[in-house]
């Protein structure tokens, strides 16, 4: 199943571990997080192709010496979001998630999940972000990736 | 059960180490070639841009694996951290069979004959140990014609009105340039530049019993999925094993040399691929682990007469750690410039890597290898928000219409940039770990600086609509170029090794890598590293006659 739109289909899924790592609430405030560093546009945007899954499986893998960092600064942004406007990061506006990640920008939190959203988002989908091969489709990626390049090219050019 | 003696033991199978016990096997000596990696094969290319030697983001898929295998880092406010190898504060070469010439870029620089004399030519700098090498270019020509024919270099450098002289051209003709080549080209021309064809280890045309490249531009950090990169690991290595003198033992971790009570070195002990402690014994040891592991096996290698680390009674083992300093620009053009055309690389100028006014030494420029679109975010200019709708937005525009030029700065060598040991931290099997602190000179980063305003120049003769440089910082540099922790030298005072790479106190004891590079030019090291395992292996075998 995509997520798509964060907190809303997160809050539909079925009792029971659907995470590695996450809470729902943690997934739905990454996912929240993830969308805004890399938003949906003419082309898909970072949850839709697998940012969360991917941070997700990460954590338990290459991840995992910042299993503590996503924590803490998941909850912290969170808690910070009930305190200003009464609800949780991922049930704010578009306008309102902004302007809380501005103020993080330069956290260690911030920069860390900037650079996996990233990850997923561009690096190979054999990793379980870049669904669909969205990103290098969005940048004209041959994929697979074309081999026997010379050969095909001196062909080519007879 | 005692291990069988040999005639010499060789520890590390890199571009140092894989010749030594090449050329030693081949004149007929018996060798033991340790390596602490294990054989990589064409097969596992894999491809995969997150996890690969040079973006090491999800792992460095040819080692070290980051469980036991830390090092310390000291930052410059004094605190320390832990890091591992995927972490690029780590340092990190590769360590398998072929060490880093499984999986570079391949470029096959010779130095220029001022890159071994940058102290008489450019005198002392304040702050830095700059100095002559004791050898000179001369000294090393016929060993980088023989490291060009036997691995196989192509390209084509007679362009290149700065080189130093060669008595013969290079073995293969350069492969067909890509779309950036044709782009830089003619600007670097109508700039007065004199712009020529990268010498790299790899095929144009069939060489040695291999075929050629196929131009998929996953080098750097990859094995090469056609084989046809060459690297130790499928030229020298397997010429060493053909001989039936060499034996290759894989995943043997070097734990010390070990010392007679005179002085001489008898031989190594390792932990071997189960774990169990082994000695290796022989007449001959030869230390090739790269510039970081190099220095740490010298300092844990202690004894009477060595209190603080064989070779090491005058503090200079670890010290002067240099790499590459690398800088350039960036530049938008209006029309498509990535046609994704491997190696990538292909065009450079040397124009400024000497002779700049009121600079010491200087960098060559040249195009990019890979451009993997992760690799690309690495590069964004200064007015793009690090993320969100514009960042994506310039990723989609850009990507495919960005030129890059870029290049090393030959760095002034900082005694205070150094391995240690760490008085606590241990790898897995109870080895003390390298400590890296310092940081590059002040002079370094104002080359680097120059060096990328003439890159600017070059992208934006070629078009550039908009262009932003390449700044670095002043942290410590080593990396994949690591080099200078065992200095070449002839006063055993204030340096680790002879100008055979012979430690200075201990006869029968050689350093052959990166680590006993004075300076570390302004190219890619790993032909110079070539030519001296061949002249170190030619001094031992005149020597043991």
């Amino acid at each position: 199943m995509a997520v798509s739109g964060g907190a809303s289909s997160l809050a539909c899924a079925r009792a029971g571990r659907r995470w590695r790592f996450f809470t729902d609430e943690e997934a739905a405030t990454a996912a929240a997080i993830c969308d805004r560093i890399i938003p949906p546009d003419e082309d898909p945007g970072a949850v839709e192709t697998g940012a969360v899954e991917f941070l997700d499986r990460q954590l338990k893998g290459h991840y995992r010496h910042w299993q503590q960092t996503y924590r803490r600064g998941l909850r912290e942004i969170d808690e910070a979001a009930r305190a200003s406007y009464g609800r949780a990061f991922a049930a704010l506006d578009e306008a309102e998630q902004l302007a809380m990640l501005r103020e993080r920008e330069k956290t260690p939190f911030f920069r860390l999940i900037t650079d996996h959203t990233m990850q997923s988002f561009y690096g190979d989908p054999r990793h379980g972000g870049n669904r669909d091969f969205a990103s290098w489709r969005m940048l004209g990626i041959a994929n697979p990736p074309v081999r026997g390049r010379q050969q095909y090219d001196l062909r080519a050019s007879k | 059960m005692a291990l069988r003696h040999v005639d010499a033991v060789v520890i590390g199978s890199g571009a140092g180490g894989g010749i030594v016990a090449k050329e030693l096997a081949a004149a007929g000596m018996t060798v033991v070639l340790l390596e602490r990696g294990r054989w990589i094969s064409p097969y596992e290319c894999a491809k995969d841009d997150l996890r690969n030697q040079r973006t090491s983001v999800l792992g460095a898929s040819f080692g070290p694996e980051d469980e036991g295998n830390p090092r310390v880092k000291v930052n410059r406010d004094g605190s320390e951290e832990i890091v591992y190898p995927s972490r690029g504060a780590y340092h990190n070469n590769a360590m398998c069979v072929g060490g880093g010439t499984a999986s570079y870029g391949a470029m096959a620089w010779r130095f220029m004959a001022q890159d071994f004399r940058m102290r008489s030519i450019y005198g002392a700098v304040e702050g830095s140990t700059l100095e002559d090498w004791p050898i000179s270019y001369d000294d090393l020509e016929p060993y980088y014609e023989k490291a060009e024919y036997e691995l196989g270099v192509s390209g084509d450098v007679e362009p290149d009105p700065f080189k130093a002289p060669r008595r013969k051209p290079l073995p293969m003709p350069p492969l067909p340039p890509n779309l950036e080549y044709r782009i830089l080209k003619p600007a670097a021309l109508r700039l007065g530049l004199h712009p020529f064809d990268i010498p790299m280890l790899r095929n144009s045309v069939p060489y040695d019993g291999r075929g050629v490249c196929m131009r998929c531009r996953w080098c750097v950090g990859f094995a090469c999925e056609v084989n046809a990169k060459n690297g130790t690991q499928n030229t020298v290595i397997p010429k060493a094993l053909a001989t039936g003198r060499c034996e290759l033992r894989t995943r043997a971790v070097a734990r010390e040399i070990l010392l007679t009570a005179q002085g001489k070195a008898r031989g190594v002990a390792y932990i071997d691929a189960n774990d169990r402690l082994q000695e290796q014994t022989a007449d001959l040891v030869v230390v090739s682990c790269g510039a970081i592991e190099s220095a740490r096996l010298l300092l844990n290698s202690k004894s009477r007469l060595f209190p603080r680390g064989i070779g090491n009674n005058y503090d200079w083992v670890g010290r002067n750690l240099q790499g590459h300093t690398y800088t350039g620009a960036n530049g938008l053009l209006p029309f498509d410039c990535y046609d994704d055309l491997g190696p990538g690389a292909g065009i450079a100028i040397c124009d400024y890597a000497h002779g700049n006014p009121g600079l010491v030494g200087g960098g060559m420029l040249c195009n990019e290898f890979i451009r993997l679109p992760y690799q690309y975010l690495g590069r964004m200019p200064p007015w793009v928000p690090a993320w969100g709708r514009e960042h994506k937005d310039f990723v989609r525009k850009w990507y495919r219409r960005t030129i890059n030029v870029q290049g090393p700065v030959q760095e002034l060598p900082v005694f205070d940039s150094r391995v240690e040991l760490d008085p606590k931290v241990k790898d897995r099997w109870g080895i003390p770990v390298a400590r890296l602190s310092g940081y590059k000179h002040r002079h370094t980063l104002e080359i680097a600086d120059f060096l990328s305003r003439r890159a600017e120049e070059w992208v934006k003769e070629a078009g550039a609509i908009r262009t932003w440089r390449r700044v670095p910082n002043d942290e410590l540099s080593a990396g994949q170029h690591q080099a200078g922790t065992c200095r070449m030298g002839d006063d055993p005072k204030t340096s680790v090794v002879d100008r055979y790479c012979r430690v200075h106190e201990v006869e029968n004891l050689y350093v052959v890598d990166a680590s006993v590079h004075v300076t570390n030019g302004a190219f890619n090291p790993v032909l110079t590293i070539m030519a001296i395992a061949y002249w170190a292996s030619a001094h031992i075998l005149r020597t043991r006659s």
